[in-house]
């Protein structure tokens, strides 16, 4: 396969940045997305000039490290996967594709592809936790039964690989997504119940402050979303919200 | 008397860490506000021990090299995580997990620390049922179990196929909450590049801000090192791409003795390479093997035929297909430990059996299962006389709820739908049992350096079994680690904040530049990927799932001469303060070159099959692993002296005072 890359090269936060042109030959469709750009890196590192940075670790699609808007779409065009198992095979010879960082004003650029999430880490610091201590000492597992309905609901919330993707979908860049995703797994458990309250306020205050948009239920986030996390959970937080303003 | 002191507690078995708990020095509230502990990597160990750290008060610093915590590799565990709970009531206690560990490790552990894990082991279930986090339950409400290989019973945690990613964000989840109270210091895309030493105490790290560059200087009264396993020696392996031994290594160099290098997990259920620009390796879940059957053609012009694309594995009839592994070990037929499973697919591959284009690749059947399953769903919904059509897809539907994700996980990767034709697997190097030696506080041999979870080598002996390395990184992090590391901080609380404007930090800096400056000055022939791969290549082939005394040697040879080429012609572009993915690379890489040779050192010296380490020479006439227990019952501990080749062996000797060494038997 033969294909026109056309990337966003940035060398580091304060410079402009622009698309560059970079031919490619030889892509065959069982490489890898991020295998296809190890070749350009390679051929580009063999010519002196210097290799295209893009985040990226487990490259099965769980750590959320990879990133990536391919031709306008967080994780490119195919559903349900993260930029590292996005194959080749979606793609045809001749093709051109555009590749740019995820865009928000709240994930700045570091390098090239490389974008500063840690905003997500703060809202998560914020209230994404049971206060519990490690002791030895907890209830038994199997002390409080949990409807297997409930159960799997919250595993489905849980199951946010934190990548961002619903972010650069938005056309608000907006973080309901995400963080309604973790504030439902509690909601949905009895051992979140105790601090559900002040855990939806303080999230949503950091959510804002980290300047994410609001949410204008457009659902384009949960179209993107490689885990199929659910809009539900935004229903979810925002009756989670109104409940914890009322109760005051 | 050997210069390894295990430091494990007298008494009996099942006494010794309540024992051990109540007469070691603790540090009171008010002085562990003066304490500092650095934590290097964010993993189930290390998230756990620095949240559990801060909790109790101490000031923890994290490191880790990934954007955020939550990324580490333990995110990518599949199947599931162990505890003797035995809430199937299918007799499982405390000790049959002790048990069934050391047997698992091939009589290569240490009976306390092995005993400690299965007694903690129900504490962490309840721990991270406490903590919130979502895993598998029955209708009844209760937990669900299900079985791994190597056990007879049911004492498998999951939650779907993605039980590490719940239980790191669980860990995440408590180490927020302390970031949160200040507690925590996260150092995100920071990577640990040296261990600084003070009156021969760990007192420091220096390490590089990786967006930025710069060098930092970082100090702590205790530094531990839970930065996971070196799979990645191997260049292909189930491990994340950025995965590396630096921070084990760097403490190796500095005086932390490496234990059992050579022991290295091939995992028997990976997805097969595809071609040449693979980067790295997927795992299928061990719990597929729960409903998978594996076989390959019993006729050889028919594995021909499948390779050659002429045949279908669907076409191929029942009494065609060699179920090897129920053929060979009826007892636990398919859920053999994973160093029998690997070394059997080999062996059918070696012997021409293989299937897919490159004839490296067995087949995980699910049609019996999917049948199976159907049928008993057919009959509870009451449909007596449901057709076969209707019995598969109602099997399919239970086979999704169980695996759905590493179902589709297979199919984007190889473009197959693996409910309709047999998933294809071959084996890859997936968990090293090797790592830092530790004594039973988790202290390595430099006082004050402690090693957590696959980072240390205690546990699993020469092969671990299924769900169990998230039992240790958490047993480690949550329950071991916060105890015994008071023990030594109780000396230090007068010890006031250490200073890094000291001539140790001066001069451990200094190296680090020089180290960095010097991979900068390679000549330019070759990227730094261009010698990863060869020294995988070489590992893969002279120190993987079988190995011998000439090839060994081999091994030895030309990893010294890899590396010599390296640092003379390595190629690493931009510059070294920015962020810069192939000096990163580059440093990483140069600590593989330099393991890599003590890996096929060890592995020469063990003159033994046992567990993940078979040596072709010795093997029963049925091939099975042939252990020598009079003259290798010991851990190999290396000592640091220069070039890997120099390197000193210690040898901690195995003491099994509870369980009766024996032949490990699966049949």
């Amino acid at each position: 396969m033969k294909l026109t890359l056309k990337i966003w090269r940035q060398n580091g936060a304060n410079d402009k940045g622009k698309m560059q042109t970079y031919p490619i030959d030889g892509i065959e469709g069982d490489m890898s997305f991020l295998e296809m750009l190890d070749v350009l890196n390679e051929d580009l590192i063999n010519k002196g000039e210097s290799p295209v940075e893009f985040d990226h670790d487990c490259r099965e699609g769980i750590c959320g490290s990879c990133s990536l808007q391919i031709n306008g779409e967080p994780h490119g065009p195919d559903r349900l996967v993260t930029t590292c198992q996005l194959h080749m095979r979606s793609f045809k010879d001749g093709d051109t594709i555009v590749i740019e960082p995820f865009r928000a004003s709240a994930f700045p650029v570091i390098k090239d592809l490389i974008v500063d999430r840690s905003s997500f880490d703060r809202i998560q610091q914020a209230g994404g936790y049971v206060s519990v201590n490690t002791s030895g000492n907890t209830l038994d597992a199997n002390a409080i039964p949990v409807n297997k309905q409930d159960a799997d609901q919250a595993f489905s919330a849980a199951a946010c690989i934190g990548c961002g993707a619903c972010v650069a979908a938005c056309k608000n860049a907006s973080a309901m997504l995400f963080t309604s995703a973790k504030v439902s797994q509690y909601a949905l458990l009895p051992q979140g119940q105790v601090e559900a309250a002040t855990r939806v306020e303080n999230m949503v205050r950091q959510m804002d402050l980290e300047g994410f948009g609001n949410c204008t239920n457009t659902g384009a986030c949960e179209i993107e979303c490689p885990k199929g996390i659910s809009l539900e959970n935004i229903a979810r937080m925002n009756r989670e919200y109104l409940s914890a303003s009322i109760k005051g | 008397m050997s210069v390894l002191d295990s430091k494990v507690p007298k008494g009996p078995l099942d006494q010794k860490w309540t024992s051990h708990k109540n007469k070691i020095n603790l540090v009171n509230p008010a002085n562990k506000r003066n304490i500092d502990v650095i934590v290097v990597g964010t993993g189930l160990a290390g998230g756990a021990a620095a949240a559990s750290l801060a909790e109790l008060g101490y000031n923890v610093k994290t490191f880790c090299y990934q954007d955020s915590p939550r990324r580490a590799h333990s995110i990518a565990a599949q199947g599931g995580i162990n505890a003797s709970k035995n809430y199937q009531g299918d007799g499982d206690s405390n000790y049959r997990l002790f048990y069934d560990t050391i047997k698992g490790g091939d009589y290569r552990s240490r009976e306390a620390n092995v005993h400690r894990l299965a007694e903690v082991s129900g504490n962490i279930i309840d721990q991270c049922v406490a903590q919130g986090v979502p895993f598998a339950r029955e209708y009844g409400g209760q937990l669900d179990n299900r079985s791994f290989g190597g056990v007879l019973v049911s004492r498998t945690f999951y939650a779907k196929g993605q039980t590490g990613q719940q239980l790191l964000l669980g860990a995440y989840s408590a180490m927020n909450r302390q970031i949160n109270r200040g507690k925590i210091t996260p150092y995100n895309r920071h990577e640990m590049l040296d261990l600084v030493l003070v009156d021969g105490k760990a007192r420091g790290i220096i390490a590089r801000d990786l967006v930025s560059g710069a060098i930092e200087r970082h100090s702590a009264h205790a530094v531990v090192i839970a930065s996971g396993g070196y799979g990645n020696v191997f260049f292909l392996s189930t491990n994340a791409m950025g995965s590396n031994v630096m921070a084990a290594w760097r403490a190796h160099r500095r005086g932390a003795f490496f234990a059992n290098p050579c022991f290295t997990q091939i995992h028997p259920t990976c997805i097969p390479v595809s071609g040449d620009h693979q980067s790295k390796l997927t795992l299928m879940s061990e719990s597929l093997r729960n409903d998978g059957r594996i076989w390959v053609p019993a006729k050889k012009e028919d594995a021909e035929a499948i390779r050659a694309g002429k045949l279908k594995p669907t076409q191929i009839a029942e009494e065609d297909r060699d179920y090897y592994l129920e053929r060979r070990y009826p007892a636990f037929g398919n859920l053999v430990p994973r160093d029998v499973a690997s070394r059997a697919a080999k062996e059918r591959c070696d012997a021409g059996f293989g299937v897919n284009k490159t004839g490296e690749a067995v087949y995980l059947d699910f049609d019996a299962a999917i049948m199976r399953y159907g049928k008993e769903k057919a009959l509870i919904s009451g449909q007596k006389d449901a057709s076969d059509a209707t019995i598969r897809t109602l099997g399919e539907e239970i086979i999704a709820a169980k695996y759905g994700n590493l179902f589709q996980m297979y199919e984007k990767i190889v473009d197959e739908n693996p409910y309709k034709t047999p998933m294809m697997i071959y084996p890859a190097v997936h968990y090293t049992m090797g790592g830092l030696w530790v004594d039973y506080n988790l202290q390595t041999t430099i006082p004050g350096c402690y090693a957590a979870g696959e980072a240390n080598f205690s546990d699993h002996g020469a092969n671990r079994l299924g769900a169990s390395a998230l039992m240790q990184g958490l047993a480690d992090g949550y329950f071991v680690l916060p105890y015994t590391i008071g023990d030594y901080l109780a000396d230090d609380i007068r010890t006031g904040r250490i200073s890094t404007d000291s001539p140790e930090f001066e001069a451990a800096e200094k190296e680090v530049t020089d180290r960095l400056a010097k991979l900068k000055a390679g000549k330019g022939l070759h990227s730094v990927d261009y010698y990863h791969k060869k020294l995988g290549k070489i590992m893969w082939n002279k120190c993987g799932m079988s190995r011998n005394e000439k090839e060994l040697k081999e091994a030895i040879e030309e990893i010294a001469a890899l590396r010599a080429d390296f640092w003379e012609n390595v190629k690493v572009p931009g510059d070294l303060n920015t962020k810069n993915q192939e000096l990163e690379k580059a440093g990483r890489v140069a600590d593989f070159l330099e393991l890599g040779e003590l890996f096929a050192k060890d592995a020469l010296t063990r003159n033994e099959s046992c567990g993940g380490h078979f040596r072709e020479e010795y093997q029963t006439p049925e091939g099975e692993a042939l252990r020598d227990d009079e003259n290798f019952k010991f851990v190999s501990a290396w000592e640091y002296k220069g070039a890997p080749k120099d390197a000193v062996l210690h040898k901690e000797e195995l003491v099994y005072e509870n369980i009766e060494l024996k032949t490990r038997s699966y049949k």
